[in-house]
């Protein structure tokens, strides 16, 4: 995966992870044209489109936006369920996920990314495993002294 | 469950001024005289700034904000230092510029917290940039916390390395990294072994680092390590011929792994829909492909194998459906077994039935990509293949055209045409130039009978005139040129076409053409091969009169027609000329236009030897014949009757009233650009009527998003008369989607100076435009 982007049915960002090297400038401009791009498509339609040499695809949950850009030889049809599973993650540590919630705690949104794909890859496929590093997490960052017991 | 509200940040206020740090800095003591300002905390700054009304209100609440972060910053304070640097991501997600937190990153990465090491981590994520050195800074601070042996705080240097992480810094650190690729903790090693990858994309050179370990990490059971460790390996196959070799020794094991998976029982903690671990199953499958490529035993070893995925996979869900889609892909790009291919596109082709459109997409794409290769197993899903063509969504229908076009074969050109020339009918307007000139082509190629092939360019110039190529008419007329047997048929079909419809320009310059060369044929009155037609002069040359008056008529238009009633003076012999006696045709003189009259009058003077004709097609040329002539009367309702022959025969075409001389053509007006939305005017002053002007407005939109419910209204000053007539539609798709085009007619007898006001509205962007302005720089030729 390329970077993942979420935002809302206005245009607005919600969160943004590039898993490539980009300049702010060049950021901006291609967050920009494919926000425009995404919003402009009919419910109707499917959720993949080519886009410069991308393949792009996008799921809307919601009023928020998924969208994932992922290259050649990658399957679309996991890609939906790479981001299935983060809404499902989501789901679980906010109980009920709406857009306020990821706008409130946009760091904690992040972080359970970062507990779930790395390097634009998936690196824990077990949604209990996820859930149980970032509980390890907010308990370290609550009680600094407290002796934790390795995540598993 | 952790509440969503739980998580606060710390002490209320932060001290400014303060210099010195220390603990013991939180307000509310009141022995200690300082300044002490609240500063918010990073959800009643959200709030804050969602509260804003304007774009210039929330500007101003952020400016404010991050002048106190500014502060706080330079003051170094320890304590709410995450906090502010929090804010500051917050406030650069919106777009405003955050340069300033970059060394607070390293700061709060070096600190022993475990809060500022999570926010410092994700403030170096999003702020600090490979290209700029300071990224470099937080090395050591990497090596530092690797290797500190607290899992969450490896957890974070990881994943920090594998976001933003150089070639330098991966250069420094892949001792550290590879270190823990075989620790004991699983939560670390899994994410080491990602880093590794992302190390690897960087510098290639890493890879015989992380190649020795992989075998070993082969044979672990936890499911992310072993996703790890299998996408570690693809990325070292893909790289290197020498690790695509060393590796294709683990296909029997990888085989044994995913037949594992398959088999036993799901665990609850790795499926979904009753899919083992689908993330992984895709990773094997993918790896599997790289090593099958062009290798024979390996693609024997993995056979089997594929065969039980592709047929025992449960395909209700989109979980299934991806596995068994990178499982297509592999047999179709290993040395598999021809049983197992046409098993694959099998599958392929009931991935096209499916209800849920994002499968029938990949199926219509990978269909795309072996319609060469595996031409005659793609061929059996063709009537599959033509029902996508009426898919609503544009991207799939347009994958089904592509894909239809490739399967047009001679045994099946006659079946393919009659659908694709029905989508031609209704598709999208993006789409029809492809449609038509992809019909056009197939025709050339596998045309049963010329007939059949004059019939399927007809239809296509009826269908979609505006939108063929330039050398649609060239090719038509050559073609039917050459075949004299169905000279008579097509000038009739021609002619029945054109009666209908004179606005597809292509059609009507073929059609045109053709009632020049064989309007004989057609007031013959016979046909074999269609009903029979009784047309006679007066009509057919009304009917060029018509193209030749029409505004929609381009000058080429109007210059087929031309030659036409020319050649037809020459080959028609009737008495009865009244039709094209009351009107001079409008004749425009644009550079090319004048070269092509002056061509086509060349012509016919070939054509008639006797009759003077005008080289120059001017209309003052015109002018100089009538004197030639004697006795016309200025009336133009009932000419006098003329005695016909062959030579006077150019004359008698000629034969007009006196009229003013045609003006010249005036330039078209660009009135209106908004975000690629544009607005043309163009004029034209009948020289029958000086009162009347005509404008032909034009919108056209070559944006990203449709105009929908677009309103023109105009005014003009009380001493002129305004008609606007319908337009012709609402909405103008994007990206070049068909214009609408709407009429005005102004009726100026006095020649007062014209003026014109606008008023657009229409929705773009989801937003409702209205936009209210006076034309400026009317062209004089318009009103004087």
């Amino acid at each position: 995966m390329q970077f993942m982007l979420l935002f809302s049915r206005q245009g607005k960002l919600r969160l943004q992870k590039w898993y490539v090297p980009l300049s702010d400038k060049e950021k901006k401009k291609i967050t920009r044209e494919l926000v425009q791009t995404v919003l402009a498509r009919k419910p109707k339609m499917c959720s993949f489109l080519e886009w410069r040499d991308l393949k792009i695809v996008y799921k809307r949950y919601a009023s928020l936006y998924f969208c994932c850009a992922i290259e050649d030889q990658d399957n679309e049809l996991i890609t939906l369920e790479i981001i299935h599973r983060y809404v499902e993650l989501l789901d679980k540590y906010f109980g009920s996920v709406c857009e306020l919630d990821i706008i409130f705690n946009f760091e904690k949104a992040y972080f359970i990314l970062d507990e779930f794909l790395l390097g634009g890859e998936v690196q824990e496929t077990s949604k209990k495993n996820v859930l149980k590093a970032i509980e390890q997490a907010d308990l370290l960052q609550e009680s600094p002294k407290k002796t934790l017991s390795p995540i598993f | 469950m952790l509440s969503r509200k739980g998580r606060r940040w710390g002490a209320d206020a932060c001290v400014v001024g303060f210099s010195g740090g220390g603990v013991g800095a939180e307000f509310g003591d009141p022995l200690r005289e300082r300044m002490v300002v609240p500063s918010l905390k990073l959800q009643d700054l959200i709030e804050e700034i969602r509260g804003a009304k304007t774009q210039a209100q929330e500007r101003e609440v952020i400016q404010k904000e991050c002048a106190h972060i500014r502060a706080s910053f330079r003051d170094g304070d320890p304590v709410h230092r995450h906090r502010q640097l929090a804010k500051l991501l917050y406030v650069h997600m919106l777009g405003y510029p955050a340069h300033f937190g970059q060394m607070e990153c390293l700061k709060l990465i070096a600190s022993s917290r475990f809060t500022d090491k999570r926010v410092g981590y994700l403030g170096a994520m999003l702020l600090l940039d490979e290209r700029h050195d300071a990224h470099l800074l937080i090395t050591n601070s990497i090596k530092n916390d690797l290797s500190q042996g607290i899992q969450p705080v490896q957890g974070l240097a990881l994943c920090t390395l594998s976001t933003m992480g150089s070639a330098e810094m991966c250069r420094d650190l892949a001792p550290e990294v590879e270190k823990l690729l075989l620790q004991p903790s699983p939560y670390v090693r899994k994410k080491a072994i990602l880093t590794a990858v992302h190390m690897i994309r960087k510098v290639p050179e890493l890879s015989s680092v992380f190649l020795p370990p992989c075998a070993q990490l082969l044979h672990e059971r936890h499911h992310g390590i072993l996703l790890g460790t299998i996408t570690l390996i693809t990325e070292l196959c893909e790289r290197s011929p020498a690790a695509l070799r060393h590796f294709r020794k683990v296909v029997p094991q990888l085989v044994q792994i995913l037949r594992t998976l398959v088999t036993t029982g799901y665990s609850t903690e790795h499926s979904i829909s009753g899919v083992s671990d689908p993330f992984l199953q895709v990773q094997i499958l993918r790896l599997l492909r790289i090593l099958g490529r062009n290798h024979e035993d390996s693609s024997e070893t993995m056979n089997d194998l594929l065969a039980q995925v592709a047929t025992n996979t449960d395909t209700s869900r989109n979980a299934g459906n991806a596995v068994l889609f990178e499982t297509v892909l592999t047999i179709m790009d290993i040395r598999s077994a021809a049983g197992l291919r046409v098993l694959a596109v099998n599958i392929l082709g009931r991935f096209l039935l499916n209800s849920d459109r994002n499968i029938r997409y990949v199926a219509l794409t990978s269909l795309l990509r072996l319609v060469q290769s595996d031409h005659s197993a793609v061929q059996r899903h063709r009537p599959t293949v033509v029902e996508c063509l009426r898919e609503t969504d544009a991207s799939l229908s347009r994958r089904a055209l592509e894909l239809s076009l490739a399967l047009v074969n001679s045994s099946n050109v006659r079946a393919m045409m009659q659908e694709l020339q029905a989508f031609l009918e209704s598709c999208p307007p993006d789409l029809r130039a492809d449609c038509a000139s992809g019909i056009l082509l197939a025709a050339e190629r596998f045309a049963p009978t010329k007939r059949w092939h004059i019939d399927t360019i007809l239809h296509v110039l009826t269908t979609a005139g505006t939108h063929v190529q330039d050398d649609a008419v060239a090719n038509l007329t050559q073609l039917i040129g050459g075949a004299q047997e169905l000279h008579a048929y097509s000038v009739r079909r021609l002619y029945n076409a054109l009666a209908e419809n004179i606005s597809q320009q292509p059609l009507v310059q073929v059609a045109a053409w053709c009632i020049g060369e064989y309007g004989d044929l057609l007031l013959a009155g016979n046909c074999e091969e269609i009903e029979p037609l009784q047309v006679d002069e007066e009509e057919v040359l009304a009917l060029l009169e018509k193209v030749l008056q029409s505004h929609m008529s381009l000058p080429a238009t109007r210059g087929y027609a031309l030659t036409a009633l020319m050649k037809l003076s020459t080959r028609l012999c009737g008495d009865n000329k009244a039709a094209i006696l009351e009107k001079m045709p409008l004749v425009e003189r644009d550079g090319p236009q004048a070269d092509e009259e002056a061509k086509e009058s060349k012509e016919a003077a070939q054509l008639s030897e006797a009759a003077p004709v005008p080289t120059e097609p001017q209309a003052s040329q015109l002018l100089d014949l009538l004197d030639l002539l004697d006795g016309t009367s200025g009336d133009v309702q009932h000419p006098p009757p003329l005695d016909p022959s062959p030579g006077g025969a150019l004359v008698h075409l000629l034969d007009l009233p006196c009229a003013p001389p045609s003006p010249a053509p005036i330039p078209d007006l660009k009135v209106f650009e908004r975000e690629g939305v544009q607005l043309n005017l163009s004029f034209i002053r009948p020289p029958e009527n000086p009162a009347l002007l005509l404008i032909t407005v034009t919108a056209t939109n070559f944006s990203e998003g449709d105009v929908t419910h677009f309103i023109c209204q105009a005014a003009v000053p009380k001493s002129l008369q305004l008609q606007l007539q319908a337009p012709s539609g609402n909405t103008v798709p994007a990206r070049g989607g068909l214009p609408i085009t709407q009429l005005f007619r102004i009726l100026n007898p006095n020649k007062a100076p014209l003026r014109l006001k606008l008023r657009l509205t229409y929705n773009h962007f989801h937003q409702s435009v209205q936009e209210i302005f006076e034309v400026n720089n009317l062209p004089v030729e318009s009103w004087q």
